[in-house]
């Protein structure tokens, strides 16, 4: 019983999404309004670590967290790039991943959408140039947004992923 | 012909209210976690997403792999058709009984593990028999619980089971009906894969059940299995709403009956939903390994079930 009094005295504990700094999501590809329009209220996130440090990981949890949570917007993580309409591409992609994440990505049915998350899956960051890493994801399969940081916060992943799918600004934070 | 038009609207209700049914849970787990949670229509929206999305199919995937969520999916409504679930009797009541609608269930079960080894992926063929072990568990128990009911009515037939708790309402109180009642929940948790025997929230390669069977799966297929999936959910709450408290279903065919059965089945529905989403907040997922002690519990509570009411006949 302690449980669910602790549960009654909380209360709501998710927070607004607020509007946040422009320069963190940049769009390098914009979706199409029909796959937009279909993936818009319901969206299947694949999360792929090309060689990430798991920094980034470590923010997207917080994402399905009690005070971000990501499913007040419809978006939810499944098991398998066969259910996924996003995938959520973090790291610089090494040279063991350049060949898991190509058939992750054609696995995915379309209308996809990817998001890349990082500095690291844009520019490779302090692995620029190591003989492990292949590129950044733009140079492996085409990327729709880039969200920057090192890691970024977690509501820059949701404002990232809500970009792509048009759905910015959201509405009383349940958009 | 008014019977046959009802167990149409029947079936056409059960279908369009099972993935409000699971949305609604889903919303009062996420209450429970001080979260905002998603809308209560959430599912239909990603079933209208998912009708409309590609197929892709694995290339070692054969035709049981195609025909499985038809067969999922058929069989599902057919249980639709034979479960009491706003009038009694109706016609269909002469087609099927109690075991048709549990080994038509396990069709469906057995068509979805076949489908999870076709593809021949690791995680497929290990979800299969996690749901066999569990379905072998549970199968028994749900015929020998609802035996129970059936041995005070004189007839496996779950419209009559129906109709003679009706007329005699102290049978609900029964020791025999609320062992066969407890009987019935644990194995409703356990074959619509909710906590703690499989957890529908968790997409953890490792401890999926249901989940590892489907992880194939893509577009209207993945849809046809989810909305069967969400309609089975919805006839375990009928079967333990109609059959442990059948007051409010429909005893003749007036507009106002029927409209009080509809009025009752929702009620049970909502209160057998918040009955479930506070028992999963409170409970942790089993150890794969004593799933067996607890389906065994709920085996013993369902032959007690028989014992007593075969005693207090």
């Amino acid at each position: 019983m302690r449980l669910f009094a602790k549960i009654l005295k909380v209360g709501l504990v998710t927070e607004p999404l607020g509007p946040g700094d422009d320069a963190v999501v940049r769009v390098a590809r914009a979706v199409e309004a029909k796959a937009r329009k279909l993936l818009g209220r319901a969206v299947a996130i694949r999360e792929v670590d090309a060689g990430s440090c798991n920094g980034c990981e470590v923010e997207i949890t917080g994402l399905m967290s009690p005070v971000y949570d990501s499913e007040r917007f419809g978006i939810h993580f499944v098991a398998s790039p066969r259910h996924a309409d996003l995938l959520l591409v973090t790291g610089p992609v090494t040279r063991n991943m350049e060949i898991p994440l190509l058939k992750t990505y054609e696995a995915t049915p379309d209308p996809k959408v990817v998001v890349a998350v990082g500095d690291c899956a844009q520019t490779c960051g302090v692995f620029r140039g190591s003989y492990a890493v292949v590129g950044s994801v733009d140079a492996i399969i085409p990327v729709d947004v880039f969200v920057g940081g090192c890691p970024p916060e977690p509501a820059d992943i949701l404002r990232g992923i809500l970009t792509a799918l048009d759905r910015l600004p959201v509405r009383k934070g349940r958009a | 012909m008014t019977g046959f038009l009802l167990e149409a609207a029947q079936v056409l209700l059960a279908l369009a209210l099972a993935p409000g049914l699971v949305g609604l849970i889903r919303w009062m787990k996420a209450r429970l976690q001080n979260r905002r949670g998603a809308p209560v229509r959430q599912p239909y929206l990603e079933l209208r997403k998912l009708f409309r999305k590609e197929v892709v199919l694995s290339t070692n995937a054969s035709w049981i792999f195609r025909a499985a969520p038809f067969v999922v999916f058929a069989s599902t409504v057919a249980v639709g058709f034979l479960v009491p679930l706003l009038a009694v009797p109706l016609p269909f009541d002469e087609v099927g009984d109690l075991l048709v609608v549990v080994y038509l269930l396990l069709l469906g079960t057995f068509f979805l593990a076949l489908a999870g080894l076709d593809p021949g992926s690791a995680f497929g063929g290990m979800g299969s028999s996690r749901e066999m072990t569990v379905a072998a568990l549970a199968e028994p128990t749900l015929a020998v619980a609802i035996f129970a009911l059936a041995l005070g009515a004189g007839s496996t037939n779950l419209g009559q089971i129906v109709g003679r708790t009706m007329a005699d309402p102290l049978a609900a109180v029964s020791p025999g009906h609320l062992l066969a009642f407890a009987a019935l929940f644990i194995v409703m948790l356990a074959e619509t894969g909710r906590l703690p025997v499989d957890n529908p929230a968790t997409h953890l390669e490792l401890t999926m059940i249901h989940e590892a069977m489907v992880l194939e799966y893509s577009g209207r297929y993945l849809a046809l299995i989810e909305w069967a999936a969400a309609l089975k959910l919805l006839i375990f709450f009928a079967l333990l709403g109609n059959l442990f408290v059948p007051w409010g279903v429909a005893a003749t065919l007036t507009p106002t009956a029927l409209s009080l059965a509809v009025g009752a089945l929702l009620v049970k529905l909502v209160v057998l939903a918040a009955a479930v989403a506070i028992f999963e907040t409170r409970v942790a997922k089993l150890r794969l390994f004593r799933v067996p002690e607890l389906l065994s519990a709920s085996f013993v509570l369902a032959l007690l079930a028989v014992t007593s009411s075969f005693l207090l006949r």
